[in-house]
């Protein structure tokens, strides 16, 4: 396979990935650190690579907005946003998803507003969880352009329409310049076929209403439509992944599992974090430790199976978690993996640590300190604790 | 650009012979000018010829007609939320240019139709129709103010007139109801440089000439239309068109279509403007309706001189940037 490299920060990946699908519509409003991405397309449209009907919308609001419409026609759909502007789309996200809209939507995550911060942090995106979106998580620049091919045929896959969203954290991801192995045009087109297949479209040759009031008598029903469709798109997403890494040749699953298989500890993360996990366990791994990590790819629908499957066995697991809940019994993906393992034989005390709030380093040593404390409230038999690591005492 | 078409009575005739757009089994209230609006201007688009396509905000409108699994539209329709009927449709109107460009749809002219309330419009969806304006996607978005939140019951929005009651605008013993003048929205809209016109259902002929009007711009419009609600602004159902026509002869709603410094009087408000002699008192107006019963006790009488002289002024210095 002749591979291409080419340069690019994470969001210049996200756009040259968008280029390549061509949607019918962008509708996007900047905000710092999605900004390169629709600048990029930008780009792209005026010097007319593209065929797509930008709309430089005047609020994120009226960008998912607009996206609903656009989506409702059949038409292939993206949109980019962070923080506060993926809050200000919270209403129609729902909006979305309940509309069976395919959506694309790539989150710079960035920590919320107060205090103002632009900087990297994953909550903006953990807190559309229970929004019926496809969630995914993304390390590198390279996974940031992967994961924008996938999410379209993810999204639109008539098992499962619903809107898919993928995010990789601002400046530490959206900013640095890294190697990608890019794809071709034909490549992509194969790949996400051109014909806009959905049924019940929006448009003029069909008699039909979007958007009606559903009362006590049918929501419940729609809402476990929503549902199934959400458990076919892990199987969904499983598939694509699979398609994916045989035209890419990248392995690319919904949980990435590194030196796992002998190991008695594990780190688990998500994102970014994910690379620095790694490293740790290659020094913890030169000190004679029994350790590995796994990367949750994919938080919504969350592949319980596979985070049981990866942590069977092992005894502590320490969850490094760039998002923040306030007053809850764990962190975010702590309470995701904890609801997963809960009863089950052979499974690790779960030790949550939020970090990295605000863009926020955390450090390998910083690592490294918690890994000691998950085997030491492992070893005095506190099988779940969290801590916030990496601020001033 | 405001070329409005003349409806004859020989045209409605021929019209009527089409399917209804809004058909019967609706929710709307008795008496509902919504209702009546909404079936006069898709009538005049579906007359165009064209297909038509609708977005409805949020609102009486959209919940009375589409409780699922029913519908009352007998046109492709759709609903996203309360504030962003225009948004939506711009969303819509690029995607099908897009997939036109690719060969993912015909070529064929669409008339899109936007229907929002004064919540929707005057209040939490202006951010979302000033800016697909100024965009410019080719829609017409038609305002229908029923003058308060009606349909989460009767909140005052910046569409309700001075002094009415509202249930969070209520004649109380220190203040008389609502404490400000309603939003010039038209003007706001006009000031957008589109073509931009008022309306009332009483005059029917009027309204639907305006909607061609409207449809046939190349480009966003602007059309405001005086929605009674008997149930809202308090009088019996069986007198919704009396009470907006009565809105229009007092000059309290004028009609009339603007684009950028030209502006057109038409029918009773060109009337009026020719005879001064055919408008008559805004108590005319006020009277018939519970909203403003306050007004007439004692106690409250100066408010409806100020009422008459507000109307008076805004009247006149639109007769003099007008023609007729």
């Amino acid at each position: 396979m002749v591979t291409k490299v080419q340069g690019m920060t994470g969001d210049e990946a996200v756009a040259y990935a968008v280029k390549l699908v061509d949607p019918d519509v962008v509708a996007a409003y900047p905000i710092t650190p999605q900004t390169i991405i629709v600048e990029r397309y930008s780009d792209f449209v005026n010097n007319g690579e593209v065929n797509t009907s930008f709309i430089p919308v005047e609020s994120e609001h009226s960008a998912m907005s607009a996206c609903v419409g656009a989506s409702l026609t059949g038409a292939r759909v993206f949109t980019a946003t962070a923080s506060a502007g993926l809050a200000l789309m919270y209403e129609i996200l729902y909006v979305a998803s309940g509309l069976r809209c395919p959506i694309v939507l790539a989150v710079a995550n960035r920590a919320f507003s107060a205090p103002i911060n632009i900087h990297g942090e994953c909550t903006d995106q953990m807190v559309c969880r229970d929004a019926s979106w496809v969630s995914l998580f993304g390390e590198s620049a390279q996974e940031a352009y992967d994961e924008t091919i996938m999410s379209f045929k993810i999204a639109e896959h008539k098992d499962v329409l619903l809107p898919t969203m993928f995010g990789i954290e601002g400046f530490i991801v959206t900013h640095a310049l890294e190697r990608v192995e890019t794809l071709t045009k034909k490549q992509v087109d194969d790949f996400l076929p051109a014909e806009r297949t959905v049924d019940n479209r929006f448009c003029p040759d069909e008699v039909i209403s979007f958007g009606s009031l559903v009362l006590q008598d049918y929501y419940m029903e729609i809402k476990r439509q929503q549902e199934e469709a959400m458990q076919r798109a892990y199987l969904v997403t499983k598939d694509v992944m699979e398609e994916f890494s045989e035209l890419s040749g990248r392995k690319m699953e919904v949980v990435e599992k590194y030196k796992l298989e002998d190991a008695d500890y594990a780190f688990v993360s998500y994102g970014a974090t994910a690379g620095n996990a790694k490293a740790v366990v290659n020094r913890l791994r030169e000190k004679g430790e029994k350790v590995g990590a796994l990367k949750i790819r994919l938080h919504r629908p969350f592949p319980s199976l596979d985070v049981y499957e990866a942590l069977t066995g092992i005894k502590a697991a320490t969850i490094l978690d760039r998002s923040v809940t306030f007053g809850s019994p764990g962190t975010i993906m702590q309470n995701d993996i904890s609801t997963a393992l809960y009863g089950k034989e052979n499974v690790p005390s779960l030790h949550g640590y939020i970090n990295g709030l605000g863009g926020r380093v955390l450090t390998l040593p910083e690592i490294e300190e918690a890994y000691e404390m998950s085997k030491n409230y492992n070893d005095i038999g506190m099988t779940s604790t969290v801590d916030w690591i990496g601020y001033r005492k | 650009m405001l070329e409005i078409p003349s409806i004859s009575v020989k045209d409605l005739q021929e019209w009527s012979k089409m399917d209804e757009v809004l058909t019967s089994g609706h929710r709307l209230c008795a008496g509902c000018g919504a209702g009546t609006m909404a079936r006069q201007v898709t009538l005049a688009a579906k007359a165009l010829g064209d297909p038509i396509m609708l977005v409805n905000a949020t609102g009486c409108l959209e919940v009375a007609s589409t409780i699922y699994p029913y519908t009352a539209w007998n046109a492709p329709w759709v609903h996203n939320a309360f504030e962003n009927a225009a948004a939506t449709a711009s969303g819509a109107i690029e995607a099908m240019n897009a997939m036109k460009r690719k060969k993912q749809m015909s070529e064929k002219n669409v008339n899109m139709i936007v229907f929002g309330g004064d919540g929707g419009t005057y209040d939490i969806g202006i951010q979302s129709l000033s800016g697909a304006i100024e965009r410019g996607h080719d829609f017409l978005y038609v305002c229908y103010n029923n003058g308060a939140y009606m349909n989460t019951g009767i909140q005052r929005s910046s569409g309700t007139p001075k002094y009415a009651a509202t249930t969070t605008s209520p004649p109380g013993s220190a203040i008389p109801g609502k404490v400000k003048w309603i939003k010039p929205l038209a003007e706001i809209m006009a000031a957008h440089e589109i073509p931009t016109y008022t309306a009332s259902p009483a005059y029917h002929r009027d309204l639907m000439g305006k909607v061609q009007a409207a449809l046939k711009v190349d480009g966003p419009a602007f059309m405001l239309v005086d929605s009674p609600c008997n149930l809202g602004q308090r009088y019996p159902p069986d007198i919704s068109i009396e009470t907006t026509k009565l809105a229009v002869k007092s000059c309290f709603f004028p009609l009339y279509a603007t684009y950028k410094d030209e502006w057109i009087l038409t029918g009773e408000s060109a009337k009026i403007a020719k005879n001064p002699d055919r408008k008559i008192p805004v108590e005319e107006y006020l009277k018939l309706q519970g909203r403003f019963k306050h007004l007439f006790l004692p106690e409250w009488k100066s408010k409806l001189t100020e009422i008459q002289e507000v109307v008076d002024d805004r009247w006149n210095r639109l007769v003099s940037k007008s023609s007729c």
